[in-house]
């Protein structure tokens, strides 16, 4: 950072010294920049904005056999309403990826703490033994949890085998719960590394300040670290809740009946249920209640920084 | 002094942190320790030792289909999706672009976008342009969230360094191409390496675009979803599994020693001032 500023305080030098030249320069500068970033702006308006507009679009289309026409209505989104379903699945989802954030950057927290501040040597190796599960198979992680929550499963054979229970527990598997600590645990590597970099910036002076001024340990962590730290939680927590709501494999794989969300009712209606029209409305419904959940996540946790400093 | 004391009063916090690491493993621990049971239940008490479900894997001729699959498209993949990320990262490290929080906020999207959307809109746009599904399709839209990961890693690289050498080799009369090869491609390189093995891993165990976005041939993530509905085949996917997480194990170690080796003089610049 610090030279990427000084090179480009060093390019003005050079532009004041000479300039008659100064603007063809800067021009040709960014003409460059933005010639370099033309493919991957296009990829994104074509395989990013317009298809998301395009699902938009269509949720205000209809169904006519198997394919969505063209059209303007407001009835897949009445649909919606009408049926209680969708939006206890919704509301049931958002819940259960809000508790996941919570969760997963809280038990994250200590130990991004400990790698930040606590680890001297070594730091590359704790870095990378926590980035490790962040790179392997999504599906096989998941997997894994059925493979330990179910009835035949690792915890049950095995409290059968020595003996601490007669017959499987059946709590474990295809509820909430399993859902909840599958994706806690498939997500925790995701909630670690923006709470270690915030936690890593933190000028350390700051809490020899604070200590020199009697603040106690304490009183150090809460007015000074946590508050400074608090851009990693907050990222850590929306990287974890927003891809989290839409999770589609691990209802599936672990949560049974009662615990499907609300990607699996919208894929129906793009695979069996054929009907995309509504398929994209409750998709729209589910990305604004998203995007309304975090705009008042971030305006809370403004205020509790405001509250902490 | 006060820091020191600390230190010595909270190994609390080493052993909360191994504690942590180790539930982050062992559910997945599992997964090798099955593929060597001799049953086709997974289920404790162990029953004996077997490759088996590994030497039945090499006669499957759908899951080699997939694995082929899998590592064109990874790839595939991986060299669009690291090009693409050079290019960025080149403009915002190298040029003034303008709006380039903006644009960079619009190239991590797809970071904070639950996948299905990403899936399904894409899944709707190919239907209404008549393009039928593929592996070029699953392609795209791996090289859509790929690209931001690409761009982070080699931002990061070529932030570091010294845009004074990209100038002296053109004032010594190098043309811009040839200042890239000579100049910023070397320096740039354990990046672009890492950046490839990373883009190579997403696109190798991404499932859900997979699985919406196959037509008729389908990746590795998607034959295994397959064939987690059959409980006799599970033993075999164990054993699958297990030469996937240990590969992909192996490319993040690879991939890693690059990018540090990469990021080697910039990071000892920014921890001095702490020590």
């Amino acid at each position: 950072m610090a030279e990427g500023t000084a090179s480009s305080s060093l390019n003005e030098a050079i532009g004041t010294a000479r300039p008659q030249r100064k603007r063809r320069w800067v021009t040709q500068d960014t003409r460059r920049g933005m010639t370099l970033l033309s493919p991957i702006l296009l990829l994104f308006m074509f395989a990013l904005a317009l298809p998301i507009f395009l699902l938009f679009a269509i949720s205000f289309w209809t169904q006519t056999g198997l394919r969505p026409t063209p059209d303007f209505t407001f009835d897949n989104y009445l649909a919606f309403f009408e049926r209680p379903v969708y939006a206890t699945l919704l509301r049931r989802s958002i819940e259960n990826s809000a508790l996941v954030a919570l969760i997963t950057v809280v038990l994250a927290y200590p130990a991004a703490y400990f790698v930040a501040f606590k680890v001297k040597k070594n730091k590359a190796m704790w870095l990378i033994l926590i980035t490790i599960p962040f790179w392997t198979s999504y599906l096989l992680r998941v997997f894994a949890w059925k493979v330990v929550l179910g009835y035949g499963g690792v915890i049950n054979s095995g409290l059968m085998t020595v003996g601490l229970i007669e017959e499987p527990l059946t709590f474990l598997l295809n509820n909430r719960q399993a859902v909840i600590i599958t994706l806690a645990h498939a997500w925790a590597a995701f909630a670690i590394l923006p709470i270690y970099v915030s936690l890593e910036k933190i000028d350390r002076t700051y809490l020899e300040a604070a200590s020199d001024l009697g603040e106690g340990p304490i009183g150090q962590f809460f007015r000074v670290t946590l508050p400074l730290s608090m851009p990693g939680i907050i990222a850590a927590a929306l990287v974890i809740f927003i891809p989290t709501v839409g999770d589609y494999v691990t209802p599936l794989l672990v949560g049974g009946n009662n615990g499907l969300m609300i990607s699996n009712v919208v894929q129906v209606q793009f695979g069996r249920g054929s009907n995309w029209p509504l398929g994209s409305a409750i998709s729209v419904i589910s990305m604004i209640t998203i995007t309304g959940v975090v705009c008042i996540f971030l305006l809370l946790s403004q205020q509790l920084k405001r509250r902490l400093t | 002094m006060s820091t020191a004391r600390r230190a010595r009063k909270l190994p609390l916090l080493g052993v909360y942190t191994c504690i942590y690491l180790l539930v982050l493993y062992i559910p997945v621990l599992f997964l090798p320790l099955f593929s060597f049971n001799d049953s086709i239940y997974i289920a404790f008490p162990l029953k004996g030792f077997t490759l088996q479900w590994y030497q039945e894997m090499f006669t499957n001729s759908a899951m080699l289909r997939a694995l082929e699959n899998s590592v064109k498209l990874g790839v595939a993949v991986g060299i669009v999706s690291t090009l693409l990320g050079i290019m960025a990262a080149k403009a915002f490290t190298a040029y003034r672009v303008r709006y380039a929080g903006a644009i960079q906020g619009f190239i991590a999207i797809p970071l904070v976008i639950p996948f299905i959307i990403l899936g399904l809109s894409l899944l709707v746009i190919f239907s209404q342009l008549g393009v039928p599904l593929s592996l070029f399709t699953i392609g795209i839209s791996h090289v859509v969230i790929c690209v931001p990961f690409s761009m982070l890693v080699l931002i990061s690289r070529l932030e570091g360094f010294d845009s004074g050498l990209t100038e002296a080799a053109q004032d010594l009369g190098e043309t811009p191409w040839m200042t890239f090869w000579l100049v910023t491609f070397p320096l740039a390189l354990p990046g672009i390496i890492a950046s490839f093995l990373l883009c190579f891993l997403i696109s190798f165990d991404e499932f859900l675009l997979a699985f919406f976005l196959a037509g008729q041939e389908s990746t590795l993530p998607v034959y295994i979803w397959t064939q987690l509905r059959f409980p006799a085949r599970l033993p075999g996917v164990l054993a699958l599994g297990s030469l996937i997480l240990l590969g992909s194990v192996i490319l993040v170690l690879i991939a890693e020693w690059f990018r540090r080796r990469g990021l080697a003089p910039t990071n000892k610049k920014v921890d001095t001032p702490f020590q």
